[in-house]
């Protein structure tokens, strides 16, 4: 813990360009050298900062993932007559939390942040923003460190998450440059901890690295992610579909496919199918 | 077994098809009779390597599983799962209902252990909602109950139908008739068998009827006779050990790097449970013991397995014990905010909503008529953001992941079902071993398709 890190922020960038930056266009070979540049201010600035938030996002403002318009979904032809159709509604997910965090979480992202400094990959270029919410830690992963942080997460002796509980998605088609999350769940049965990591990626280049070479568990739950969402899972072994058919059109889970139905005539009415019918949010 | 109009060669036992399609590789189809007559005949054709399809519709898959089996004479040198063949989009369809009615979605998935979906997933949206700690004692006890009801039943339902699948049919009967005994109280309490949707956001959906507990005492009584008969039946039968002994192995390593839980991983020496782990439920403040063993096997997980329903006993005797000292009270949140309005009661038409919820909701309330409409009608909201909560199911670690974007439906609701993640080892645990392990290693794993494909 010679070089622990806390505060970077004197020398972070203003979160919100930081955030469309990471999210709009990865790309590994400059991230190389920001990382360093990033990792050594890190450092630095811990040394004076003492424990604040860490992330070079860390921006307290929640994540807003979508802002509605209207009151029940709203738009013309909801069929909302209550006079509330100019409402706004802005839909947001808790955003990065400050120090300190609780519990254990403290200890867990100070050796994060020693291994992945030692690394030289820098645990501001790695880690996107630290979330605590609900009793649970999620990091938010830069995608392309997100094998290294899951090999320094389950080797680590004061770490050891060596259960993976696989990977899903999430789409959020309104969180531009952001639209696919995958979402990692960890178990460490040594310490009994478990945290969840996070990776968003743009619906124009749904690619992330392939867990699979540290988590071979994550083999199915990687398919299935790539089957229902569209992440493709680079460097998987095999990327087929697994619960739809091989030749399936579109990937379901998506919030832009559609549930599909028909409408259902019970007692002289017509029930139409569940995503026709009157929403209430 | 079919004959096709190209048949080519001489007779014989199976008949083969050539596959024109397939650029005349042969083909066989078989049900039931003698592998060794297929692999005669293969072998009489030339062929060394033999891809073997078992499923979607073989009886001992366990519903709608397929495998892909490369077999050099008798020893699988190849294994692979497909699935998907009962994939019916619930995670899906649950983005589409009230944060309530995704109870009805989520016991659908695996059907044998229903509960323990309902409960996780409860867990979780009280989780979302900040209420865990208002759940009134009686439901968290009730849902205990039930919990460890369901587990004897799915864990009886995996010993019955192993049997079967080894030709005991014996042990299939024992244990279908002890499980008989789960399934009547389940009827008793929640008025179905299977697919109850008992457990509900806030606390379970009624309380239990008179006479609920006597009728969960009496059939205790009657499985841990079954359970006898069935350890009498399976424990010293030489055949049934000359089966499962050895077969299937798979050590802690392997379990660790597939993320394998549950008997299968417990039979490898690791007490890791997620109700000692991470207790949920309260189960940290009840007496029972993990059984372990370091054979990792298919014979120590069928002991495995018969001890769970012993300590799931136990469980149950303090749950009932306490519901007894409790005596009735609330089961559903005081929060009318989130509370199902219902009281349900028998009328002469069958069940629905009591005379005097109706007469207080019509006559006496303006509010609770408002509270029970919005929440019939839209439901309620839950605080945007994220929540993971762990359950212990008789097969391993169940995992439910709830988004929640504020609204009244669930943003995304994802099921880390532990057969899904368990049928990962098929290959592991069969290549190299004999055709006929194969049903003893997947039988062992005890994957259950709904809940695999969802």
């Amino acid at each position: 813990m010679s070089e622990k890190s806390g505060a970077p922020e004197g020398k972070t960038p203003e979160p919100s360009a930081e955030k469309v930056d990471a999210a709009a266009a990865a790309k590994p070979g400059d991230t190389a050298t920001s990382a360093s540049l990033a990792a050594q201010s890190t450092s630095e600035a811990a040394l004076e900062g003492g424990s604040q938030n860490i992330g070079p996002i860390g921006s307290p403002e929640p994540e807003v993932i979508e802002v509605r318009h209207g009151m029940f979904g709203g738009g013309p032809g909801s069929g909302d007559t209550s006079g509330f159709g100019g409402l706004v509604t802005t839909v947001a997910l808790p955003g990065a939390s400050e120090r300190p965090y609780g519990g254990w979480f403290d200890e867990a992202v100070d050796i994060l942040i020693e291994l992945l400094d030692a690394s030289g990959t820098g645990f501001a270029a790695a880690i996107e923003s630290v979330v605590v919410d609900r009793g649970e830690l999620t990091l938010h992963v830069a995608r392309e460190h997100i094998v290294e942080v899951c090999q320094l997460l389950r080797d680590d002796q004061d770490l050891r998450f060596e259960l993976s509980l696989g990977v899903s998605g999430v789409h959020y088609p309104h969180e531009t440059g952001r639209e696919l999350h995958a979402v990692y769940h960890l178990v460490s049965v040594t310490h009994s901890h478990r945290l969840r990591l996070e990776v968003a990626v743009p619906d124009g280049d749904p690619h992330v690295p392939s867990t699979t070479g540290v988590y071979p568990a994550n083999d199915w739950h990687e398919r299935e992610t790539w089957d229902f969402f569209g992440i493709v899972f680079d460097g998987h072994p095999a990327l087929a579909r697994i619960e739809m058919p091989d030749d399936w059109p579109g990937h379901p889970q998506r919030k832009d496919y559609p549930l599909g139905g028909i409408p259902v005539e019970y007692k002289g009415a017509t029930v139409p199918p569940a995503d026709q019918r009157r929403s209430y949010s | 077994m079919s004959t096709h109009s190209t048949h080519q060669g001489p007779p014989t036992a199976t008949g083969h098809i050539v596959d024109d399609e397939a650029t005349g590789i042969p083909s066989f189809e078989a049900s039931g009779g003698d592998w060794s007559d297929i692999a005669e005949e293969a072998a009489r054709l030339g062929d060394e390597r033999i891809v073997v399809n078992m499923g979607p519709q073989h009886p001992s898959t366990h519903g709608v599983l397929r495998l892909m089996l490369e077999i050099d004479g008798e020893t699988v040198t190849e294994a692979r799962a497909g699935i998907g063949y009962l994939h019916t989009g619930i995670e899906k369809n649950m983005e589409y209902r009230s944060w309530t009615q995704g109870v009805t979605f989520c016991t659908r998935m695996d059907y044998v252990a229903n509960i323990f979906q309902e409960a996780g997933y409860c867990l979780a949206v009280e989780k979302l909602l900040g209420i865990t700690d208002d759940i009134p004692e009686r439901a968290t006890v009730i849902r205990v109950m039930m919990m460890e009801l369901n587990r004897i039943a799915s864990h009886l339902v995996c010993l019955a139908t192993g049997g079967n699948e080894l030709g005991a049919t014996t042990i299939m009967i024992v244990g279908f008739n002890a499980r008989e005994q789960v399934l009547r109280v389940f009827e008793l309490i929640t008025g179905l068998r299977m697919n109850n949707a008992y457990i509900r956001p806030g606390g379970v959906v009624q309380d239990i009827p008179p006479g609920a507990l006597d009728a969960v005492r009496d059939a205790i009584t009657v499985m841990k006779k079954d359970f006898g008969q069935l350890e009498d039946l399976m424990l010293a039968n030489p055949i049934l050990q000359a089966r499962l002994k050895d077969v299937g192995y798979l050590g802690l390593s392997a379990c660790m790097a597939l993320g394998i839980t549950g008997p299968v991983l417990r039979s490898t020496g690791l007490p890791y449970d997620v109700r000692k782990a991470e207790p949920y439920c309260g189960y940290e403040t009840y007496d029972f013991d993990i059984p372990t063993s370091t054979d990792a096997d298919a014979w120590s997980r069928v002991v495995l397995r018969l001890e769970e329903c012993y300590q799931s006993i136990r469980i149950i005797e303090q749950a009932v014990e306490r519901l007894q000292a409790m005596g009735p009270g609330p089961v559903m949140v005081e929060d009318k905010k989130i509370a199902w309005p219902a009281q349900l009661a028998i009328g002469s038409d069958g069940m629905g909503n009591s005379l005097d919820h109706i007469r207080e909701i019509m006559g006496t309330s303006m509010e609770a008529l408002i509270h029970h409409f919005k929440l019939v009608t839209e439901g309620f909201r839950v605080p945007a953001g994220q929540a993971f909560v762990s359950v212990e199911h008789p097969r391993g670690e169940l995992g439910v992941h709830l988004v929640s974007d504020g609204g009244t439906k669930p943003y995304r609701a994802h099921f880390r079902d532990p057969s899904f993640n368990n049928l990962q080892a098929v290959s592991m645990m069969c290549e190299g071993g004999q055709v006929a392990d194969v049903v003893v290693a997947v039988a062992s794993l005890d994957p259950v398709l709904g809940g695999v494909d969802r």
